[in-house]
Order: structure tokens, then sequence, then C-alpha cells
């Protein structure tokens, strides 16, 4: 673990990107197997399930510290971590000696945790936090807690893997795409010499990610080269046909089998060895439902009657990725559109192609992007047709077009401290419209301010709180800000009785009194009208 | 009868002496407790401060201030109450006032710290009735390791720039943390450095004093164009994203601030390093000053006051909240 704490420190107290990776290679290429797949794994944001609760774990360091609970609190909302605040607020005691277990077999130990019984369970963690220096009691906490959150991407990631392997980062990011299990064998097969076949026969490619357009779509050049597509409001996912079997993916790289169990359906009349890139809607005759119906299904593994009645499924194919088994990507995406209509219609058209938007030149489409909205579209998207399927997001060929969003002005009235870059700054907002002489919280937001504004807001907030709720704090009903949202939509969960999809803040209405801020009314004629 | 010691709009203010300590506006007498902006500010008529302190005073308020010294320990009677001075730790010449009137005593602590510092007299624990203290740390995640191994830190951090030929650049306040640094640093290295203008005269008052510290070389003295690549620089923290920043190409930067202890904090100034170094009290040496100063009653100043107050009541001492106007949670030189 020694070697996992230093290598944590390192990338936490680094901000050059070459010095993470060159730390991140020295460690790839040291580590035992077992351990490197590990860190990975963690590297890679995913976390151990849960081993025990943050309740036990404050008793424990109320405990450990000999503070009271209150000021474990206390100090908890100062830090806006609890594995950090455990790790400050306890230390090691010099008699105590630790040998220092590899990495893998910390995971054992943690995995071992929710088996024990609480007694045995408290003194053994007690036992860790006494014997751990600061850095290794803080991975282990971390690990205890969560994600570790160390603030290195995937991207960055993949290349020191490329740079300790010498194997091509796209090669490294098709073996990780899909489930990836952290073991000394996964490991090996990973970092395996690039003539090495990797058949994993239902595992997704790497999906290829649109950018935002920044420009003005001229900029583009001839519209004759691009495709347009509505931008659809659903699930990107991978449709995987093969050895007889479906799998579905979402961009996530999480399976969704069994969730839609129409899709699948359909999914058997395609031929064996095909991948389809698409988006999984809630649709009804031809048109697209709000999210929040498909966030219903989401959730749902086997969906019964009423739920497939009331919240229907589609996918929406885009892409053909693989045909016969053979990979399609390197290919023109004009021919792998066209290839993609005669296999579905081949297999008597199970999923509906989304099809191409008209206009003759660009004003043409951006005349057809100020209907996206009314038609439950995001916008447009812009493909070169001439473009592979790349991996990742990456500039150039594929844009999203993305209308311009829906505001409110609304007042902020609570306010609760951020985590990770942002603990113990009040970051986490929550903002109200009047209805009547009430303020009604409508929307939650975390970002939209920069850090100067983000630096004053928070003084602002310490001045004027009004009253605190645990971490929570309300505030004077003062400041106004512009949200900005993608959707609204009618919501019997929230008491403002409408939901908004996406809001963040545009802009802080210093300019604006409180009392000219949105009436609820405003957004729920607004919910009713496009929702 | 009033308390000894009162908030009045212009600072604490002591009836019974008639004079103010570390006044925020112009008063007939003031008491200084150090140096710093929030503390010792101008326009006064009168100034008592410590001798050892009164270099870096006539500094900021200017040589012919009306200032007066007295050793630590010295009484000296104002009005109806004798006054003494005693080292507070904090920065050359920084003292806690002692205030004897009537049968009882109060201490001041104003800022203070109790881990050992070469450049002031140390923390010297004072028996009273009331203690007025700073409270800038007053949670229990604020605890300094070993100012040793502070420095040992910032020395391994200065290695690697120099193996990776990159300047670097340690932001800290320009007086108290730039010369302790320096006079840390000289116990482990002997390498000169590099100071941005306005820790010069402060770094020459320090020197006057017979503190010792590394070499220090004025980084406006440097030729155009000189490479610092291996080479430690220091600023304040006002010198950061400035043009003057532009010389020290691809430099790695750190903070040495007691807010470092906090992660967040560490990663909001975006700096490479944060080093835990501060010249106040931690959270034990807060709680262990309350308690074996044998005070009856604690009035914390600014800081974590609430958690620190309610603390010190669980352990049986009466304490309460004071609102000042010295540097609170944003003080820079923290």
């Amino acid at each position: 673990m020694k070697a996992f704490a230093a290598l944590y420190a390192g990338l936490d107290a680094s901000t050059a990107t070459r010095d993470k990776v060159a730390a991140l290679a020295a460690y790839f290429r040291a580590a035992p197997a077992e351990d490197a797949a590990w860190a990975l794994h963690f590297l890679s944001g995913e976390r151990l399930k849960r081993t025990v609760g943050p309740a036990v774990l404050r008793e424990l360091a109320v405990r450990a510290s000999g503070y009271p609970a209150w000021l474990v609190e206390d100090s908890y909302a100062h830090v806006g971590d609890l594995a950090e605040t455990i790790t400050l607020l306890t230390r090691r005691c010099d008699d105590a000696v630790a040998a220092d277990l590899p990495l893998h077999r910390w995971v054992a130990e943690l995995r071992a945790v929710p088996a024990l019984e609480p007694a045995q369970r408290d003194a053994r963690i007690l036992g860790w936090w006494a014997a751990l220096d600061d850095g290794e009691r803080y991975v282990l906490n971390k690990l205890l807690t969560g994600a570790l959150r160390v603030g290195v991407s995937q991207r960055l990631v993949l290349q020191a893997l490329a740079e300790a392997s010498g194997l091509p980062a796209d090669r490294l990011s098709q073996r990780l795409a899909g489930t990836w299990t952290p073991t000394a064998d996964a490991w090996r097969r990973l970092l395996a010499p690039a003539d090495v076949d990797d058949a994993r026969s239902d595992q997704p490619y790497p999906f290829f990610l649109a950018a935002p357009m920044e420009d003005a779509p001229a900029s583009l050049g001839p519209r004759a080269e691009w495709l347009a597509e509505w931008k659809w409001d659903g699930i990107r996912a991978q449709l995987i046909r093969r050895s007889g079997a479906v799998a579905v993916w979402s961009r996530g790289e999480e399976r969704l089998d069994g969730r839609f169990p129409e899709i699948e359906r359909a999914a058997a009349a395609l031929p064996d060895g095909c991948v389809l890139d698409g988006e999984v809607l809630a649709w009804r005759d031809g048109a697209p439902l709000p999210f929040g119906l498909l966030q219903k299904r989401i959730g749902r593994l086997k969906p019964g009657v009423k739920t497939l009645a009331d919240a229907p499924v589609a996918f929406l194919a885009y892409d053909l990725l693989e045909v016969d088994g053979a990979d399609l990507r390197a290919m023109a995406l004009a021919e792998r559109r066209a290839r993609l209509s005669a296999l579905l219609a081949a297999a008597g058209d199970p999923f509906p192609v989304s099809p191409a938007v008209d206009g003759d030149d660009w004003p043409a489409l951006a005349a057809a992007r100020d209907s996206a909205r009314a038609r439950g579209t995001e916008g447009l998207m812009l493909k070169r047709l001439a473009s592979p399927y790349q991996v990742g997001r990456k500039r150039g060929d594929w844009f999203k077009w993305k209308v311009d969003p829906l505001t409110v002005d609304a007042v902020l009235v609570y306010a609760q401290a951020g985590h990770g870059r942002r603990a113990n700054l009040y970051t986490d907002y929550t903002f109200a419209v009047w209805q009547g002489d009430a303020l009604v919280p409508v929307a939650k937001a975390y970002s939209g301010l920069d850090d100067a504004e983000i630096a004053r807001l928070d003084r602002w907030i310490r001045a004027h709180t009004r009253e605190r709720f645990g971490p929570v704090r309300s505030v004077d009903p003062v400041q106004v800000f512009e949200l900005a949202f993608e959707g609204i939509q009618a919501s019997g969960r929230h008491k403002a009785g409408v939901a908004v999809r996406f809001p963040r803040i545009l802009r802080w209405r210093e300019d604006k009194p409180a009392a000219e801020a949105d009436r609820l009314e405003t957004l729920q004629a607004l919910a009713a009208r496009i929702g | 009868m009033p308390p000894l010691i009162e908030l009045r709009p212009e600072g604490l203010y002591c009836a019974a002496g008639d004079f103010h300590i570390d006044p925020w506006r112009p008063v007939p007498r003031a008491v200084l407790t150090h140096g710093h902006a929030d503390h010792a500010r101008s326009g006064s008529a009168r100034y008592l401060a410590a001798a050892q302190g009164l270099g870096l005073l006539r500094h900021r308020l200017g040589a012919d201030s009306p200032l007066e010294g007295l050793a630590y320990g010295e009484r000296v009677a104002l009005g109806d109450t004798v006054v003494s001075l005693h080292p507070a730790g904090h920065i050359l010449g920084s003292a806690q006032v002692r205030i004897e009137h009537a049968g009882e005593t109060w201490v001041v602590t104003g800022d203070y710290k109790r881990d050992p510092d070469p450049t002031c007299a140390p923390f010297e624990l004072v028996p009273c009735d009331v203690l007025i203290t700073e409270a800038t740390f007053a949670l229990p995640v604020y605890r300094w390791e070993p100012t040793e191994s502070v420095a040992r830190a910032i020395l391994a951090w200065w290695d690697e720039c120099a193996r990776r030929r990159v300047p670097a650049v340690l932001f800290c306040y320009a007086l108290g943390k730039a010369q302790r640094l320096l006079a840390e640093l000289a116990r482990v290295v002997e390498r000169p450095v590099h100071l941005h203008g306005a820790m010069v005269p402060l770094v020459q008052v320090y020197r006057d004093a017979g503190i010792a510290m590394l070499p220090t070389l004025p980084v406006s003295d440097s030729a155009r164009g000189r490479d610092f690549a291996g080479e430690l620089v220091l600023a304040p923290p006002s010198a950061e994203g400035t043009p003057w920043m532009r010389r020290f190409r691809d430099a790695s930067t750190a903070f040495a601030s007691g807010w470092m202890r906090v992660r967040g904090n560490r990663r909001r100034r975006g700096h490479d390093r944060g080093f835990v170094l501060s010249d106040h009290a931690d959270w034990p040496a807060l709680v262990a000053t309350a308690r074996e100063c044998g005070a009856r009653r604690v009035l914390a100043t600014h800081g974590s006051t609430d958690a620190y107050v309610a603390f010190l009541r669980e352990q049986g001492i009466y304490a309460a909240p004071l609102r000042t106007e010295f540097g609170g949670e944003d003080s820079a030189h923290a």
C-alpha cells in the first residue's frame, strides 16, 4: 500500500499533466500485476462495493480521536470530505507496527469487512488507523468511503498505460471497454503484445463522442460533406449481437441487459456478429417521450406490463460498427450508414435509423435546429460523412449543435459546502422561485461560476447565514442567478411540482432584486407547453 | 462593574488604564501585540510595544512614529493598571499583553504559537483570570507537524526542482513566515534564496535583530533573462499571477500556510505543493493554553470561535466569542 499511497500523494500534489503521466507509468511498470490491476480499477473511478457505512466511520472517528461527536461533525463540515476528516483527526500510534501489505491484499481485507461482527469490524478499522501513516490512512479511508477522486482523467491513465506498455492507447481503451475485472490475469491480457487477438464476445467498442459546436457551422466547410441528425435526448448505447446473444451497453459502459426487453427481442432479428451504435429513447408513435419516462425504465431490471405500456422504448440506430464479426470503424460514415440501412432492411427493419435532417445549406439547417425542442430533441448532430468511428471525444468530425437552453431567474436560498477541490467552500446551491410571497426551491446547481465568483459568494454566504441545518445553511434571499436548463416537466416528486434537467448557473444577476425573480406559474406554464 | 477590557468601535479598550490594544482606528494610546497590518495600524498618538519588535514597527508605521519599547516582563503603570508584555512566539517582537487591575489579571494573547521558532522568543505561559485569545485554527483538524519535518519536505521539493531544472517559487506571507522559513532552512541547507522585493526590507530588519537566516538575493538585482532553474524564490501571495512571475518560466509553485493542512484549500490554490506551516497556535495548543493559564473565563477572537468556545465549555472552562476586526478566516498570513 505504501507504493500506491505514494502514487496517490504524487498525483494529488502535482498540477502538471506530464508529471502525473510519468508517476502513473512508473507505478504501472513497477507494481505486481494484481496490484496494478486494482490501482487501474480505482484510478478509473471505480469503487469497492460498500464496505462500511459513513455512520459507523463517524462513530469510530469519535472513538479514535476522543473528540465529541459534534466536534467531529464540525470538522467534517469544515473539511468537506469524510475520509480526509478522519485522517486529520486520527494519528498513527508510534508503537503500532504494521507490515506493508500489497494493495490487492488490502482490497481483500476491505472486502472482508461487511462479513465481520460489528465489534470485530470496529477493532479492525481502529487498528488500521493506528498502524498506518497519514498518506496510507487517507487512501484507506478513501477506499472505505468510496471513490478515490484523485483528479486524473481516464485519458491520462490510458496515456500512462500506453507509456508503460508500449501499446497504442486506442488498443488499450478497446481492451478495457465494457466490464473489466481487476485481476492479475486481466492485467496481463490488457498488456499482452499488440498481435494477440482480443476476442471478447460481449464487449462494446469505445464510444466516439461529439464535441460541442463553438463556431458558426459555416466554419465546417461545405454542407454537402456533413450528415445532420437530430440530437436525441435518451441514452447513447451499443447493441451487440454476437454468438447468438444480445448485449446492450450504455455510454458509461454499463450493461443495460434486462431493462429493455422489447429492444433485446427485436435485436434477435439481427444477423450474428454485428454491433450497432444508437440511442435508447422513450418512444411512442414515431416520436420521443420526455426523458423522465425513460428514467423510470433505467432503474427497473424486469419491467412489468404496466411499465412497458406507460414508458415504451425504442432503439434508434446511428451507426454500424461491426458486421460478420469484422470491425468497420475505419470505414467512412457514409459507407457505414449505407450498410446500416441495408442490414436493417434485410433483417425486416427491427429498428429505425435516426433520420438525416434535410436542409440544403447551413442557414436551412439552422432553421431546422430552431424546431428541435418542439420535436423533443436537444438540437442537431453534425457528422462528417467521411469520418471514421474514433475513440472518445475528439474534435473535428462530430459536433453537437444544441439549441440554446431555457433560462429562469431564481433566488439563492440554501448553500452547502462542496467536495474535493471545492471542499469547505459553499458551492452547492439551491435556488427558488416565487409562489405568492413564498420562495419554492426548484433547482440545485453546482457549476457555472468561476473561482473568483465562488470565493466571493462563499464570503457572502458566510456573512448572510440565517440558519444552519447540519452542513446546509439557509441564507438571506437576496442573490438572484440566471439558471440555464435543458428541459422541464411536471413532477409529483418535487415540492414545486416541476423538475428541470441539467440546471446550471448562467450568470450572477447582481443587478436584479430578488422580488423580480421568476414566478412558479411561469415554470409550470413552460412545463405544460414543452414537457 | 464593566469588564476590564471591552470591545469598542475602535478596538479592544481598557478603561482602567485608558489604552487600546491593537486598535483598528487612531486612538490616544495603543498597546501593540505585533507588527502585522491587521494589528499595527498607523495614526494613533502613542504606541507601546515589545522592545524587540520596534524595528519592525518603525518599518511598518514610519521611522518617526511615537513608539515606546518595553522589555519582555517589564512592568509599567498605565492609569490604574499595571501592564507587562510577554513573548507570544508569533513573529519577531510579538507579545501577549498582561494587565493587572484591582487584584484581577487579564491576558490578551494577540496572535501566538507554541511551536519553536528560531526568529522569535518562545511563547510564555502567563497565568491569568481572563484570557482573550486568538482562535484562527480552532478545529481539531489543525495540528502542526514538527517544523523540522516541514523544512525537510520543502528542501526535498527544492531538490526535486533542481533535478528537473525548474525554479521553485514558494509563496508565503512577507512578514514572519518568510523569515522563519529562511531561518529553518538554514539549519538543513546552505544555499542562497531569491526574494521578492516586498520581502527584502523585512528580511533586513530580522538580520539587524541578529536572526541567522540563509543568504538572500533580491530578484530585482538579477540580470534580465537570468535562469532561476533549481533555485528557491520566496514571494508574497499577492505576487501570484502578476507579470513579475513571468521570469520564472515552468516554475513549480508552492504555498506555506496552516490552511494547507486541508486538501480542498491546497487544491483550490492550484499550487504544486502545499506546506503546512503556521505562525498561529494549532488546536492542541489553543486548548492547552486555555487550560494551563488557569483562566476562569476565555474570550475567543478571530477564527473558528464557535467550536472552540463550545469545546472549552464542555471542558468546564467558561468561554465566549468576542467579535473583533482582526484577520478572519481569509487572513493571508495565517
